[in-house]
């Protein structure tokens, strides 16, 4: 299933977040997002999954344009984990199943089948508080694909992980894109991730957000994670995104890459686990 | 251990604080130092003694303020929570009605059990809607706070996992209410025997309060006492049981 959006345009308000983005995945592909803090890769995100409009602009997932539609079509993976505390790691894996009328006994089925594969045997009774940061980006990321949407839309999936679990997850989640191809967005400030996981990254400017530039990965979710990163294309790709986002930061001074005022920093710092 | 001596220090100190009254009360410092005929100050072996032999009059007037509590918790406890879930679910109903709920929560129970005596005589039924009112307060006001500290990340989530508008408030709104609601129930818990109390000083034929009027106007001091020392005996059961309704519940923490 395809996205396609073009010249989307969007404003909190007064507040202008997307100026006349386009952006296209191809069935199976995956698309990276990188830009500043608060550039509007949420908000961008949050529009393709249906759970915003945009002001301006057209969008459409595999065939859907209203709002209805893209949601049915997407399943999206917030910054934070947002696991329910109340409920057990195999029934917040299990969440979209219930939602859509299933019994207790078969979703549990259904998802705790997944379990192993996800490295998450043993823990299906867990409460998320029992849990590792890694193990519960994991069932976020289970309860995503449980979910069975055509279209994954990723927020930052490991942004509140350390470096080192980190590399790990993003190995671990090329592993599982390699084992089962999927249409993906995936919203990173990480270029090196980005250019890991995605076939194509696209660099957005400081807010409003616009296209800076646009750059195929050299080796996409190479089963080598190490190697990969270290290959000269990769290196020279990453420059050269790290170019373009620096001057999308800096290109228009009335939209600084840092914003001045305190509380709009605050909300966007560069955060590592934040709240 | 924490456990044991949360138990142990309070029950200690109830002890020693009976032994200390004894003691005063046995040897007469306190009539003495109050210029009062000793009887007046009974030692709790005396009240243990007035509860012993008037436990059938005792239970018999327990039991009804204590159905009025129940009754009463009960009642505004269900109409508090219906009423929060749905003026939860309609903006329009939460305009409307709220101001009222405040209206009526102003209105102190002195005012209103009186006038109830009047239309509803000195059965149950004024102890009921009185301590109902009482509660249904901090039941509304809580649970409704709970509901909507709910997390619009999570309903984010929740609704690309298509989720409906009912599954949305089963599985996330509701439990993320449940610590204010049971917050709450602690207010309302601890409220309705003076509540109930107040009710049937208002007019009752039966009851601790009744019970208690009359022995005063006797000089029936001990049986007095007994009273009161079985009010406190419901308040902290009252109490306790909503705790570890709280800690059953919400296992989560
Ligand atoms: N609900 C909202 N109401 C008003 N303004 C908002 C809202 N959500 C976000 N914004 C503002 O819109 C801008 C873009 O926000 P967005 O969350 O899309 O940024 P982001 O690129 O995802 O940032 P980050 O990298 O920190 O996650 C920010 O300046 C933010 O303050
Ligand atoms: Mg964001």
């Amino acid at each position: 299933m395809s996205v396609a959006a073009r010249g989307l345009s969007h404003s909190y308000g007064e507040l202008q977040s997307l100026d006349r983005i386009d952006l296209a995945a191809a069935d199976g592909e995956v698309v990276a997002l990188v830009g500043p803090s608060g550039c509007g890769k949420s908000t961008l995100l949050e529009i393709v999954c249906g759970l915003r409009d945009p002001s301006a602009g057209a969008i459409e997932v595999g065939g859907a344009a209203d709002a209805a539609g893209r949601l049915a079509h997407c399943a999206y993976m917030p910054q934070r984990d947002l696991l329910l505390p109340w409920f057990s790691a195999l029934d917040n894996a299990a969440l979209a199943l219930r939602n859509r009328g299933a019994g207790k006994g078969e979703a549990r089925r259904e998802a705790g089948a997944l379990f192993d594969r996800f490295g998450l045997a043993g823990f299906e009774a867990a409460r998320p508080a029992e849990l590792s940061g890694g193990m519960r980006q994991r069932v976020a990321f289970l309860r995503t694909l449980v979910a069975g949407k055509p279209v994954l839309a990723l927020d930052e999936p490991f942004a509140s992980l350390d470096a080192i679990s980190r590399a790990e997850m993003q190995g671990w989640l090329a592993g599982a894109l390699r084992a089962e191809a999927r249409t993906a967005v995936l919203v990173s400030h990480d270029i090196e991730e980005a250019l890991y996981l995605a076939d194509r990254v696209v660099v957005l400017s400081s807010r409003p957000a616009r296209i800076v530039a646009e750059l195929r990965a050299p080796d996409p979710r190479a089963p080598d994670r190490d190697a990969a990163v270290t290959d000269p294309a990769f290196v020279a790709a990453r420059e050269a995104a790290l170019r373009a986002l620096h001057a999308g930061a800096s290109a228009d001074p009335a939209h600084p890459a840092v914003p001045f005022a305190p509380t709009r920093r605050k909300r966007n710092s560069w955060r590592r686990g934040a709240r | 251990m924490r456990a044991v001596l949360r138990i142990v220090l309070p029950v200690a100190l109830i002890a020693a604080l009976i032994g200390l009254w004894q003691i005063a009360a046995s040897t007469g410092w306190i009539a003495e130092a109050l210029n009062l005929e000793p009887f007046l100050v009974p030692s709790p072996a005396e009240v243990g003694d007035a509860i012993w032999h008037n436990r059938t009059l005792l239970w018999e007037n327990t039991w009804v303020t204590l159905r009025e509590i129940l009754i009463g918790l009960l009642a505004g406890i269900v109409v508090g929570l219906a009423l929060a879930v749905a003026m939860r679910f309609s903006r329009i109903l939460r305009d409307a009605v709220f101001p009222l709920t405040v209206a009526i929560q102003s209105v102190p129970v002195v005012v209103i059990a009186p006038i109830l005596v009047v239309w509803f005589g000195y059965g149950i039924t004024v102890k009921v809607i009185v301590v109902a009112l009482a509660v249904f307060f901090p039941i509304v006001v809580n649970t409704l706070d709970g509901l909507r500290s709910v997390d619009p990340e999570a309903v984010k989530m929740m609704r690309t996992l298509d989720a409906s508008r009912w599954a949305i408030f089963r599985r996330v709104e509701a439990p993320t209410a449940l610590p204010a609601f049971f917050s709450g129930a602690k207010v309302a818990v601890a409220v309705a025997p003076i509540v109930a109390l107040f009710a049937e000083l208002a007019g009752s034929s039966s009851g601790l309060m009744r019970l208690i009027i009359q022995d005063n106007a006797n000089l029936e001091i001990a049986r007095m006492f007994g009273s009161v020392v079985i009010l406190a005996v419901i308040g902290v059961l009252l109490v306790g049981l909503t705790a570890l309704a709280q800690r059953l519940v919400i296992t989560w923490r």
